[in-house]
């Protein structure tokens, strides 16, 4: 992370327009030339429920919350204590809020955070269409030394299409919570930003990852609603006619998945998403997929389980099923981004290899990664798009044999419209050529070949995400969206002279056990960082991988997001 | 046919395989075999643009046995695959066969949705009032009283589903109903389904030898339904909810809603798409 932060939160019930003020409290930071990062928290309810928005901003690219927050303004407090373990504050931090709308709740007063009051509401009346969320955006920006042009501008532009009265508005209230907030005790001021350009994009995780798709060729993409991987399918509809492909809402994840490998058995490179619920209906035809050596891409937008659980918070705990949910033996890849920003890589790299190999990939983000906002430099292009080995001209009176027992384990793959390659694709076991057969040498010999493409193709350095200090004698082990948090629990260990490195896993399935060896040569001692109640993926590296004599976990379940300061207090306190 | 004749190239022949069909001696699923091969050599369509998909029974053991692209699929998930297949790839002519248990129990709310949705394709299901594959229990068209299963040894004691009624209310368009006895009457209505454009349902009266005798007495049940095609939905529902299922040999109900198709026409470059991002 590097340089400085300002850490703000702002929450109120529905129709206080909290996530619209963050919103372009965002869009200024960015232009002004900040790097930014946006959650979001929400109610159960379907619509005007309590929300907050939480946003970093800083000098560098960042990926995770802070411990604390600098800044709570609570434009009303109706229900807001609801989210108050979401919301750590300290002694340090200020807390505004509106003397007209109720006392501060008890939960943020105990944190000792000093308290300011701010009538938003009345403010908000001494203008013309004046809203209270806009006081507090106004308050927020004196305080943390945002410029007012880069402000206005944005109002300008993101209000054109509600008319000049409601823009005048809204910078009249604006301006009221300026001033209101002039001599209010200070909160970090960030240096003015390199001034932003096209090099810079605001997205969120679910968008990137629609972008990785495209990006690696998928053109096919069928799914069923499910918060949070909507968001996913919302940003494809429009954007796969473009580059022409196409979008199907299907009536269940049963039907979604089988259209894609349909789509995918037809030649073209298919997708969906979907989150824990739908991926548990999907696991039979997961296996199809791997048995008939279909390439297709499933995204997990993973929120907290089991069951329907909690459908808006973020949990990291669909590995086991993506990991070990197929039934019989079903060698598959399971991949997960590390930051919103590789959402877009690991996507385009999921779509590659399961082109390459033939078989699913199970790609593993959650709701906090995906619904998260970052302001971040462009993203590279990468080269990876997705190759099919195609078969070579047959010599006549030959039978072309789709699941040719190949030394690399991948059979050349016929689309259909090739004559003379007609072949059955079957999720029974077959033989070479496809036509189902119960024989023990069968299954044996399609077996060791499933498996052999997988553990025989090199996945170069991208397995995992390697940072800090070479000799380190301590590592940090995790995954997900909890990579994080520990990069800057790495920075601030470092920062205070210990040598630690961090290794976030993107490729999860197959295991890479040498190059896992190699990464932990050295190291006397691990600290496994996850979010989930059983700790799925100490268990899993435990399983799979030798691991120092010194092991110590940090796992809990979500909705709680895993904290820099966890990290960094278990690390310290291990001597 | 005009003068210039189009050479037949095709006969039914090349659209079998040679691996051996593992039905039993006199399965009403062998002459739906020979129709579909028959139907594809009457509309000379080259092998390799044709797919058959299926999902798991006996009757869905049919794409091996033809030499056209197959799909071999899971229980009840033909449709699906299907849909996807013939939505990426509008060019091929896509074939989906089954049995009525695969569709009509586990596949039923994919039924219900191909119905609706139209994509272009030709559903054929052989009905044997039974699941022949698991050795013969009651299937959603069994009669509430057959005995025949030690699943439900003293029936199944439910209303059995009316596929062609529950197809015409979920919006299919093509509705033939037909009997394994009379393979040239189920090629010619197949041939009929295939030309249709969007989904065409064919119930193909097949019957199980092994686990439900007595249907081998079908073919002297089955009667020539005394009907012209309709494209009344409401004469069809009629004609559908009265009848006693051994009306056979027609198209019962055709209409005329286009297919649906969504087109992927754009020309754009990935990273034209950017912008979407860009500050
Ligand atoms: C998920 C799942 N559940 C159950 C089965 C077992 N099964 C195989 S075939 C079949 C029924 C087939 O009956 P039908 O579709 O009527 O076809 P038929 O064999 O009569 O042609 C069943 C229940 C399965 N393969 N998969
Ligand atoms: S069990 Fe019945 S349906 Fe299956 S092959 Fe034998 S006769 Fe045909």
């Amino acid at each position: 992370m590097g340089g400085q932060t300002v850490s703000l939160v702002m929450a109120g019930s529905g129709g206080a327009g909290v996530v619209t003020a963050g919103s372009l409290l965002l869009e200024a930071a960015a232009r002004a030339g900040w790097y930014a990062y946006m959650t979001r928290s929400s109610g159960p309810q379907i619509r005007g429920g309590e929300a907050a928005v939480m946003i970093r901003l800083g000098t560098e690219p960042i990926a995770s919350h802070d411990d604390r927050f600098h800044l709570l303004v609570g434009v009303d407090w109706q229900n807001v204590g609801r989210f108050a373990a979401e919301i750590p504050l300290g002694a340090e931090s200020l807390i505004i809020g509106d003397p007209g709308e109720g006392e501060t709740p008890e939960v943020f007063v105990r944190s000792g955070a000093q308290q300011i009051a701010l009538p938003m509401k009345a403010l908000a009346k001494t203008v013309p269409d004046g809203r209270p969320n806009m006081v507090a955006f106004g308050a927020i920006a004196g305080m943390i030394g945002l410029t007012e042009d880069v402000v206005l501008g944005v109002l300008r532009d993101t209000l054109k299409r509600k008319g000049e009265e409601a823009i005048a508005a809204s910078i009249a209230a604006f301006r009221a919570g300026v001033e209101a907030a002039a001599d209010f005790p200070a909160v970090p001021r960030l240096p003015a930003g390199t001034p932003a350009t096209s090099e810079r994009w605001s997205i969120t995780g679910n968008e990137a990852t629609g972008m990785g798709a495209l990006r690696g060729g998928v053109r096919f993409v069928a799914a069923y609603p499910i918060t949070p991987a909507t968001e996913v399918l919302e940003w494809l509809a429009p954007a796969l006619p473009k580059v022409g492909g196409v979008l199907v809402q299907a009536e269940d994840e049963l039907a979604s998945i089988n259209q894609i490998i349909g789509g995918s058995y037809g030649g073209v490179p298919s997708l969906t998403a979907t989150s824990g619920p739908g991926l548990a209906l999907m696991t039979e035809s997961l296996g199809l997929a791997v048995a008939a050596e279909v390439p297709i891409v499933v995204i997990d937008v993973m929120r907290v389980g089991p069951s329907t659980g909690i459908a808006t918070k973020s949990e990291q705990a669909d590995l086991n099923i993506a990991v070990y949910g197929l039934h019989g033996d079903a060698p598959h890849l399971v991949l997960a981004p590390t930051s919103v920003a590789d959402c877009l890589f690991t996507t385009q790299w999921a779509v590659h290899l399961a082109e390459s190999l033939q078989t699913a990939a199970i790609v593993l983000t959650d709701q906090a990664m995906g619904q998260a906002r970052a302001v971040m430099p462009r993203s590279a292009a990468v080269s990876f798009i997705g190759q099919r080995e195609k078969p070579a001209a047959l010599e006549a009176g030959v039978h072309y044999k789709r699941y040719a027992n190949t030394a690399s384990g991948v059979s050349p793959m016929a689309i259909p419209g090739m004559a003379g390659y007609t072949y059955t694709a079957d999720g029974l076991e077959h033989n070479e050529t496809g036509t189902p057969s119960s024989q023990a040498s069968d299954h044996q010999a399609q077996l060791d070949k499933r498996l052999r493409k997988l553990t025989g193709y090199n996945y170069g350095d991208h397995w995992a995400d390697i940072t800090g200090d070479e000799d380190a004698d301590t590592a940090i082990l995790t995954w997900g969206s909890s990579a994080g948090p520990a990069r800057e629990a790495l920075e601030r260990l470092r920062a205070a002279g210990q040598r630690v490195k961090l290794i976030a896993v993107r490729l999860i399935s197959p295991v890479q056990p040498e190059k896992f060896a190699n990464a932990l040569k050295g190291v006397e001692r691990v600290l496994v960082v996850e979010q989930s109640h059983s700790g799925q993926f100490h268990r899993y590296l435990r399983a799979q991988y030798d691991l120092p004599r010194q092991v110590k976990a940090l796992h809990h379940p979500g909705p709680l997001a895993v904290r820099p300061g966890a990290i960094v207090e278990h690390i310290t306190q291990w001597s | 046919m005009d003068a210039c004749v189009q050479q037949r190239d095709y006969t039914a022949k090349d659209y079998k395989s040679d691996v051996k069909p593992i039905w039993c001696p006199g399965c009403g699923d062998y002459s739906v075999l020979a129709a579909i091969t028959r139907a594809l050599a009457t509309l000379q369509l080259a092998p390799e643009n044709v797919a058959v998909v299926s999902g798991i029974g006996c009757s869905s053991r049919i794409p091996a046995y033809t030499s056209v692209y197959g799909f071999h699929g899971v229980h009840g998930r033909a449709l699906p695959v299907a849909t996807g297949l013939k939505i990426a790839r509008p060019d091929l002519t896509v074939l989906v066969t089954g049995g009525d248990g695969d569709g009509f129990s586990i596949g039923g709310n994919h039924f219900l949705h191909a119905c609706r949705r139209n994509v272009d394709l030709t559903y054929i299901v052989m009905d044997n009032q039974v699941y022949g594959m698991t050795k013969g229990q009651a299937s959603p068209t069994t009669e509430p009283d057959w005995e025949g299963s030690k699943l439900t040894p003293d029936g199944a004691g439910i209303e059995s589903f009316h596929p062609l009624v529950v197809a015409l209310a979920a919006g299919a368009n093509f509705i033939a109903r037909c009997s394994s006895s009379d393979p040239n009457n189920v090629a010619d209505i197949i041939t009929q389904a295939i030309r249709h454009p969007g989904f065409s349902l064919v119930q193909v009266l097949s019957p199980c030898v092994t686990f439900r005798p007595e249907q081998q007495e079908w073919k002297h049940m089955v009667r020539t339904a005394v009907v012209d095609v309709t494209d009344d939905a409401a004469r069809a529902a009629r004609r559908l909810m009265t009848d006693d299922g051994f009306n056979v040999g027609k198209v019962l109900y055709k209409g005329d809603r286009p297919a649906y198709q969504p087109e992927a026409k754009g020309a754009a470059a990935v990273a034209d798409l950017e912008a979407d991002f860009a500050l």
